[in-house]
């Protein structure tokens, strides 16, 4: 294939190959530039824009962005593409399937059929001509519903992970923080621990401690502890409490080498946790989180520009059925996203790329202290992401995370986005906080005071039991 | 199952977060403003936030730990200006061409080179009582002057240990700041160092600050340790992690949670 180029009042830009295209017509990053590959003047990144709106969609299935031969996602997402359902657009261009995708007619339905027939580099080609009210208005009618003990993803609905991390995995520390959370309604999309020790011995008590905490106040919601999914295939044979299993991922095979996994070791955990049918409602058992930037931090990128290459992370989840997946998109650091305007940028291409392709995705709405970002801009994020209907956000004590030492959203921020936009929690949690009296007569979350019926109840609740 | 709550039997009055606050540093039991926090609560996280992103973009003082340090040498890398410090981590691991000539090689066993890394309020706090720990703990070592390197990635005392010919590198860097914690130093230990050793060649101790951290002491044992254990093995990394039982091999920070 290939004249790559475009003119504009006399000039002409011209492009490598269909990965320098897609590499300009990204808006500016940091990760980007780290690589060498990012658009040279603005004025290149618009003409790309152009070249790229010009290409027909099925251009990504002819030329792989990574020889089929050489990488295992490749395969799989070649192998698993649905020409039937590629059909209906297969004659579009890139720009065409922008326009196409904001009419009237790409309703809910039409966008669920059409997602298996979607590659992702095309998800990540369409989200490049899109401004940030194209992801969300798009996002917005994407509908993925997955299953554990309750139902994420519903229309209407946002849920959250309970993040109750401790830096020394102290059990009585993270029970605290849990206890806080539940207090903010918040957890139905999981509770979920980031282990400071990751071995199995220490991931099997967790699991205990947060399994009891969930059997013991009958909360129907899942818990997780974050452990390599190596340890979790241990953990499982040694008979660990283990709801879900999670992975950090990422769109190469190379990529995840780096983070010692492969599909098979993938395929055995999820076979492996769905022997043990923990799930009440639903068979949706795994957990991933992915983030741009993490194939380059790997150096198995292969010139493919970040946004892109994460969105190849998604045909891996896409492959598992996932009940959660995340983008944890500003704790990767400022060498990839450097400051608010490109978290959020990434926040908002990620859940979009994702839910196009039929992927529950969540956010880590965050970011470390050595990005240009603040709290004003997690504000901005989470009202954009909440608004494009994303499936969960992740919540800490006070944004606080104490011990992977960056800043997520605080419990009381669920509270704003739920009273903001109406957004309720997960129907079969949203009952049991019904149940147990944590609504005021108005619906609201009743304040956490000494006098709050609910903490005292499961405070001495837990004495008891202790 | 933790007892994680041995409050009075009348909670009605008392604070029932107080107890709990006891088993974690996280910010529990925060009040509410409607939906909100409190203004209380939300000066205090901005206040941490501000002390984490002034440690961050403070430059070192290097004429005070020259004063301090009679004899120590200046280096920098190819980094210009802390953003693109920020921006382009690869430029912060490379020792800038002029300063090779500042670096003769001669005959050492070891080279400390204090670095700005993340946070310069770190370096200031801490690199100077952990380097006169180490002067005690290394009779009969061979110790090249002390390096005081700005703009620095832990990897740029690679260069400056293979220009000086040492045997063993011990970068002691500023670490990215937190809320709680925002000067908190690292020591990374490099046997053999040269341009494109692998993080996994390498050792780490993290945490030493004043507030709850590492001890200067302690980590001068840990650290004493392991540069004997170095040279005698002649490694360092993940084989000398596996012989001391008790350090981890250093990483650069993970990607993904």
């Amino acid at each position: 294939m290939g004249n790559f180029a475009h003119s504009f009042r006399g000039e002409t830009y011209r492009f490598a190959d269909l990965k320098a295209v897609l590499a300009c017509a990204s808006a500016r990053r940091s990760g980007d530039e780290l690589a060498g590959l990012a658009a040279e003047s603005d004025a290149q990144r618009v003409a790309a824009r152009a070249v790229l709106a010009d290409l027909p969609l099925k251009i990504f299935l002819e030329e792989p962005l990574i020889p089929y031969a050489e990488d295992e996602i490749t395969r799989l997402i070649f192998d698993t593409h649905d020409a039937v359902a590629f059909k209906p657009i297969s004659h579009l261009t890139v720009g065409g399937l922008r326009d196409y995708l904001l009419s009237y007619e790409a309703d809910t339905a039409v966008l669920t059929r059409l997602a298996p027939g979607l590659t992702p580099e095309m998800a990540a080609a369409v989200s490049k001509l899109m401004r940030n009210q194209d992801l969300i208005a798009i996002s917005r009618k994407c509908v993925v519903v997955k299953k554990f003990r309750n139902t994420i993803g519903l229309p209407g609905r946002l849920s959250s992970r309970l993040q109750p991390n401790h830096p020394t995995d102290d059990l009585r520390g993270i029970a605290a923080s849990t206890l806080d959370g539940l207090l903010y309604g918040t957890g139905d999309a999981v509770i979920g621990i980031n282990p400071a020790t990751d071995n199995v011995q220490n991931c099997i008590s967790l699991l205990d401690m947060l399994d009891g905490l969930r059997q013991r106040y009958d909360i129907p919601t899942q818990t997780c502890v974050l452990t390599h999914v190596t340890n979790a295939i241990e953990v499982m044979n040694a008979g660990g409490a283990m709801d879900l299993v999670f992975q950090s991922i990422a769109g190469s095979e190379a990529a995840n080498e780096g983070f010692g996994i492969n599909l098979n070791i993938l395929r055995e955990a999820q076979e492996a946790a769905l022997s043990l049918k923990r799930g009440t409602i639903g068979n949706d058992v795994m957990y991933f989180e992915t983030g741009q930037g993490a194939a380059l931090s790997a150096g198995a990128h292969f010139g493919i520009d970040q946004q892109t290459i994460e969105t190849r992370a998604y045909a891996v989840a896409r492959a598992f059925s996932p009940l959660l997946v995340n983008t944890v998109v500003g704790f990767i650091g400022p060498e990839y996203l450097y400051d608010g305007k490109q978290i959020i940028r990434a926040g908002l291409e990620d859940h979009f790329c994702a839910k196009l392709l039929g992927v529950p995705m969540g956010c880590d709405v965050c970011y470390t202290n050595h990005a240009e970002a603040d709290q004003d801009d997690m504000d901005t994020l989470m009202t954009l992401l909440t608004a494009a209907g994303v499936s969960f956000v992740i919540a800490v004590p006070g944004a606080d995370d104490v011990m992977l030492n960056y800043q997520s959203l605080a419990y009381h921020d669920v509270l704003y986005l739920r009273s903001v936009f109406g957004a309720r929690p997960a129907p079969e949690f949203e009952i049991w906080l019904e149940k147990m009296d944590m609504y005021d007569a108005a619906g609201r979350m009743r304040l956490p005071t000494p006098q709050n019926p609910v903490l005292r109840r499961l405070i001495a609740e837990h004495r008891d039991a202790a | 199952m933790p007892n994680i709550a041995m409050l009075p039997e009348d909670t009605r009055t008392a604070d029932p977060w107080e107890k709990l606050r006891l088993a974690t540093r996280a910010r529990i039991g925060l009040g509410r403003a409607g939906d909100a926090m409190k203004i209380a609560d939300v000066l205090d996280f901005q206040f941490a936030h501000a002390k984490a992103r002034d440690a961050v973009h403070t430059r070192l003082n290097v004429a005070a730990l020259q004063a301090a340090l009679p004899g120590a040498i200046h280096v920098h890398s190819e980094v210009e200006g802390r953003e693109m410090y920020l921006r382009r981590p690869d430029l912060g691991r490379r020792l800038h061409p002029d300063c090779l000539a500042q670096l003769p090689p001669g005959d050492y066993d070891a080279v400390f080179v204090i670095s700005d890394g993340l946070s310069a309020t770190a370096v200031e706090q801490n690199a100077l009582p952990m380097v006169e720990a180490m002067m005690t703990r290394l009779s009969g070592f061979k110790i090249a002057p002390i390096v005081i390197a700005t703009q620095a990635r832990v990897a740029l005392g690679d260069d400056i240990g293979e220009a000086l010919g040492a045997k063993l590198c011990a970068v002691l860097i500023g670490e990215r700041p937190g809320l709680t914690v925002s000067d908190s130093l690292g020591v990374y230990l490099t046997y053999n160092p040269k341009r494109g050793t692998r993080d996994s060649g390498r050792n780490c101790i993290s945490n030493i600050h004043a507030h709850g951290g590492l001890s200067y002491n302690a980590a001068a044992d840990m650290l004493a340790w392991l540069m004997r254990e170095a040279l005698r093995r002649q490694l360092t990394g993940v084989g000398l992690k596996e012989a001391s039982g008790l350090l981890v091999a250093a990483e650069e920070p993970v990607a993904l949670t």
